[in-house]
């Protein structure tokens, strides 16, 4: 029976994509199949947009032990140890659903990890909302910090680190994006892959129900006024029957049980049942009449499209099944055997003795569209000189004032509602460069960030995409690590306009540039495109999450100052570059220009100089100098201790304010002693480092020479105004 | 000494309070809430978490749990019982302490450094604060406000039966030293023998100079003595 | 048998929920709304068909699990 046209454009399917399932698969799918193709073809799932581009991206260094293609990545961290993590995308349901679209974001990208056999350690998120006078920014930023609590704390992962941002950009489309990092043994890690005919299926975990329904496809759609309406196909997350399964699932990896695991996220058991088979070459049969259902009458096309949070596919070897029946049963999970593998390359699904689909596994997966969509290019902005009307500006009127903005008023109103410390391995959390969380039993850590630059890619994305990386990169080593890899989150609007698939591709570009020359690569990810509504796009938006190894905790360094009487240098040469920068937008109200340039030779060379300086014990505080520039630095490197600064601008050809706000990149602050300077200064001038010393530290004021002297105190005060009076 | 942690389904300080008994070498079992029987010990630790999920009432279901029957035997005969954060909320429950806790003041969960005042060192788990009473642990909870009517409170003032009130750094405790609303500042109980300690800060988060304060070494050293 | 179970908070405990429900109300233009308390519902079914029976057994759960106590009233109803 033929299906109507609106049924196909409801699925979210083009005319001509409808045609091309037809032709391979030699008829026209009934209803259940085209559900299937829909979830499996649609963007999120497919990646027919990005896979073009994506295939630039180096993903691969001597420490890369699976880069992009599994549930998450995977990198060497010595001693048999292995680090897995992962970024994923959750936009579309947090702005339908702020609570659970949160929740269940981190949820999901929690089973990501965990299906591979790392136990997680740490969660952290980047999480962007409209402008703070739309009336929908609130309720939203209540929501969703509030579901990303509820549910990583309530399952025991710390959440240690994150952003906030806020931009109009995304007014009607908010972003969500959750990263979680695991530990596993190197010589276990589980992949996906169905291996063995006649293997049994196992479905673990939670009931299958009937939310999310077309939650994928909806990830792949725009909103319109109507975006209410979809309330129905957000997941509801329960944290704590992920925490049972979390700890039957690393119950069940002890041994050699599983053959192959995979989690039911997006488009649920559709595609995690394909892409295992697929991915081991074989074919798969499913029973739905043995899938634990919690509502009553489901039907096929319901079982295998729902969202329904908190489950697991598994092949077991045969003999360990009576072992991990009783492992779920002792965890209160449902354990179903519902399939089996088969040689015949399709997937085959029954119901009440009836076959109900039959779809070669090829059509769905490496058959699926793949798109080279056509794009423009953006062209560099043009500099403009620096007005007169800028210095009028005062300079601690204009500091001020970026201390109060949104974007960089102190965010413990956001992380104390997040449980930094359970585990008892967490010893950076959130409001340094880079969240440190200790291997558990060792004296290492993992040092990990996460960064966006939404201004600076909306202004040229290829620079974007190269300075975000670069500044995740430099904060790993601010904090005394080893950068060794990244995962990143593309989130764009509509890629079928030619100006948004342009800021993808130029993007994506610009990562991979640097990424290629800081050998930094991208072991995971996801794309999140169609973040517009009512045709008005979100600011491109890549977020990027850096993982780095710090071999010994001894040597790990944080950013408040540790002395007064300190010198203070600055690191990398400060040219003045105010376009896109933080005084810019939140004082001068000036969009224009193009963002600071990213020399990839400075940003390697700086940070090798400050790992050595760290390495040798020569420093006490790091600090990199990003967003806000060097005074907005200076701040932060205050704010913790009761220890101040008095500076003066070294004599140079730039205004006051370039000086200050300038947001000029591969540049770090540090602190350092009478005794070490001279060896410091050995070392950066044997590298060809420019550095310059602005003075030192002194007790509990910021001073700086002919433009003011005031309390510390007083500058924390309005530091903490905003978040206390807005929510 | 021997001690043993009881792990619900949810409970997930379980791991970091075994951590912490393992570092004062008290020798400690991991027992499942499934079991009828504990194993020989000194000390039973109910750890923090979300035993359950928190369904119904934090710590309510957990109080049902089979293995309650043989801590609340072990208490009564005066075995050393303690209770951190949820482990405190399933005290509440199983009515071995007194009162309610109930969702903080102002409905968010919390998650941060707070001082405490040892308001009664005469008890074998705070018996090193005599020299140190003012101290610093984490919390993080959501449910940590603690009530009960004033005659209940009247009595744990007058009998000393407050073990920890929140404070500032300076030892004051008045209503900006409070984070959650806890009546009299309250984040810590003992029982009439004070065998029993029901607390909501986290003692096991406080042991360790790389990752905080070490004023949680305190009561373990005290414990083992 | 299904009997329900009303549970509402007793009248000397703070009830910041219902305070920020109220509160809600009133911002969405309800001036005339006072007070609310937020108390839970549970719907029991038993296999009983003695009235009396049914009752003790509601009454029972109720105070040995379903209510804080310390905190907390019920009033149950036969459907």
């Amino acid at each position: 029976m033929k299906l109507s046209s609106k049924i196909i454009s409801e699925h979210g399917l083009k005319k001509d994509e409808y045609n091309k399932i037809v032709s391979l698969i030699g008829r026209d799918p009934n209803l259940l199949e085209l559900g299937i193709f829909s979830a499996m073809w649609n963007e999120h799932c497919s990646y027919k947009s990005s896979k073009k581009h994506l295939k630039n991206l180096p993903t691969k260094n001597k420490k890369v032990i699976q880069g992009p293609g599994e549930n998450a990545g995977v990198i060497d961290i010595d001693d048999n140890d292995a680090i897995i993590f992962k970024i994923e995308s959750h936009n579309h349901p947090s702005f339908i659903e702020p609570y659970q679209g949160a929740a269940t974001g981190v949820g999901g990208i929690l089973r990501d990890v965990f299906t591979m056999g790392a136990r997680p350690i740490a969660c952290l998120n980047s999480i962007h909302f409209g402008d703070q006078n739309h009336p929908k920014t609130k309720n939203l930023l209540n929501g969703v910090v509030s579901g990303i609590g509820g549910y990583g704390n309530c399952i025991g992962i710390p959440t240690v680190g994150g952003e906030v941002k806020f931009n109009s950009s995304y007014n009607e489309n908010i972003l969500v994006n959750a990263m979680a990092v695991g530990l596993a043994k190197k010589n276990k890690i589980f992949y996906s892959k169905a291996e063995g005919l006649n293997k049994s299926v196992i479905y673990v975990g939670s009931k299958t129900g009937r939310d999310g329904i077309h939650g994928a496809s909806m990830a792949s759609a725009e909103f319109d006024e109507n975006a209410e309406d979809k309330k129905p196909t957000v997941q509801v997350g329960d944290p704590f029957t992920e925490k049972l399964l979390l700890e039957a699932c690393l119950e069940l990896m002890k041994d050699d049980s599983i053959i192959s695991i995979q989690d039911m996220g997006a488009a649920g058991l559709t595609s995690s049942s394909i892409e295992m088979a697929s991915k081991g070459n074989l074919g798969i049969e499913i029973n739905l009449n043995k899938i634990p259902c919690r509502e009553e009458k489901m039907t096929p096309y319901e079982m295998m499209l729902s969202e329904s949070q908190e489950r697991m596919l598994i092949i077991l070897n045969p003999e360990k099944e009576e072992n991990a029946k009783k492992i779920f049963k002792k965890w209160n999970l449902d354990f179903s055997i519902i399939g089996k593998t088969t040689n015949t390359k399709n997937i085959v699904l029954k119901f009440n003795n009836e076959e109900v689909a039959n779809l070669p596994l090829k059509s769905l997966s490496s058959e699926a569209p793949l798109y080279d969509r056509k794009w423009k290019s953006n062209p560099l902005p043009k500099k403009i000189k620096i007005s007169e009307k800028v210095k009028s500006y005062k300079i601690l009127e204009s500091f001020k004032k970026i201390l109060k903005s949104p974007n960089n008023s102190n965010k413990n109103w956001v992380c104390h509602q997040y449980d930094q410390t359970v585990m008892g391995d967490t010893v950076q959390g959130s409001g340094g460069d880079s969240a440190v969380v200790r291997i558990h039993g060792s004296n290492k850590g993992v040092a990990i960030t996460i960064d966006s630059s939404t201004d600076y890619c909306l202004s040229h994305p290829i620079t974007g995409g190269k300075q975000i990386v670069s500044e995740a990169w430099r904060n790993l080593i601010s904090v005394g690590a080893s950068p060794i890899a990244i995962t990143n989150c593309l989130n764009f609007g509509n890629p079928e306009k030619e100006n948004i698939m342009g800021q993808f591709v130029e993007c994506v570009d610009g990562i991979s540039q640097a990424s290629k020359y800081l050998d930094f690569p991208v072991v995971s990810g996801n794309v999140s495109f169609y973040n517009e509504t009512n045709n008005k796009a979100i600011s491109p938006t890549p977020t990027i999450g850096g993982v780095g190894l710090i071999k010994n905790l001894d040597n790990m360094i944080t950013k408040n100052f540790k002395h007064e009487n300190s010198i203070i240098l600055v690191i990398g040469k400060t040219l003045g570059h105010l376009h896109q920068s933080e005084f810019f937008r939140e004082v001068v109200n000036d969009h224009s220009g193009p963002p600071p340039e990213v020399n990839l030779f400075n940003e390697k060379n700086n940070g090798f100089v400050v790992q050595k300086i760290i390495s040798k014990k020569l420093t006490n505080a790091v600090h990199d100098v990003s967003s806000g520039g060097i005074l907005l630095a200076l701040f932060e490197m205050c704010v913790d201790g009761e220890i101040g600064i008095n500076i003066e601008i070294p004599n140079n050809n730039i205004v006051t304010h370039q000086y200050l706000f300038g947001e000029d990149q591969s540049r770090y602050i540090i602190e350092i002693s009478e005794k070490n300077k001279n060896e410091v200064y050995n070392i950066l001038k044997e590298n060809s480092v420019y550095y310059e010393t602005i003075g030192k530290t002194i007790k509990e004021n910021i001073i700086v020479k002919n433009e003011f002297n005031i309390n510390i105190n007083e500058l924390k005060k309005i530091n903490t105004e905003w978040f206390a009076s807005y929510c | 000494m021997k001690s043993s942690v009881i792990v619900f389904p949810g409970s997930n300080c379980d791991r970091d309070i075994a951590v912490a008994l393992d570092k004062f070498n008290i020798k400690n079992q991991m027992v499942w809430h499934d079991e009828t029987d504990l194993p020989k010990s000194d000390l039973v630790v109910l750890p923090g978490g979300f035993s359950f999920g928190d369904y119904l009432r934090t710590g309510c279901i957990a109080s049902k749990s089979k293995i309650i029957k043989s801590v609340i035997d072990h208490a009564s005969k005066g075995g050393l019982l303690l209770g951190i954060c949820n482990g405190f909320q399933i005290l509440i429950e199983t009515s071995l302490l007194p009162g309610a806790l109930l969702r903080n003041k102002k409905l968010k969960f919390i998650s941060k450094n707070v001082y405490l005042k040892v308001t009664n060192s005469n008890n074998i788990f705070c018996l090193g604060y005599k020299k140190k009473d003012i101290i610093k642990f984490p919390i993080a909870h959501n449910e940590g406000n603690y009530f009960a009517k004033n005659d209940i409170i009247k009595n744990l003032e007058d009998k000393n039966l407050i073990a920890f009130k929140y404070c500032d750094n300076k030892g004051v405790i008045n209503i900006h030293s409070n984070p959650n609303g806890s009546s009299n500042n309250i984040a810590g109980i003992l029982n009439k023998n004070k065998n029993v300690l029901g607390l909501m800060p986290h003692p096991e988060r406080a042991i360790d100079p790389l990752l905080s304060s070490i004023d949680g070494s305190i009561m373990f050293k005290s414990l083992i003595q | 048998m299904k009997i329900s179970a009303i549970v509402t908070l007793k009248d000397d405990v703070l009830d910041p929920q219902g305070k920020v429900v109220n509160q809600t109300l009133k911002n969405m233009g309800y001036t005339n709304i006072t007070n609310v308390r937020q108390g839970k519902y549970f719907e029991i079914e038993l296999n009983e068909s003695n009235e009396e029976k049914a009752k003790k057994t509601a009454h029972e759960i109720c105070k040995k699990l379903l209510i804080n106590t310390v905190i907390e009233d019920y009033k149950i109803y036969l459907k």
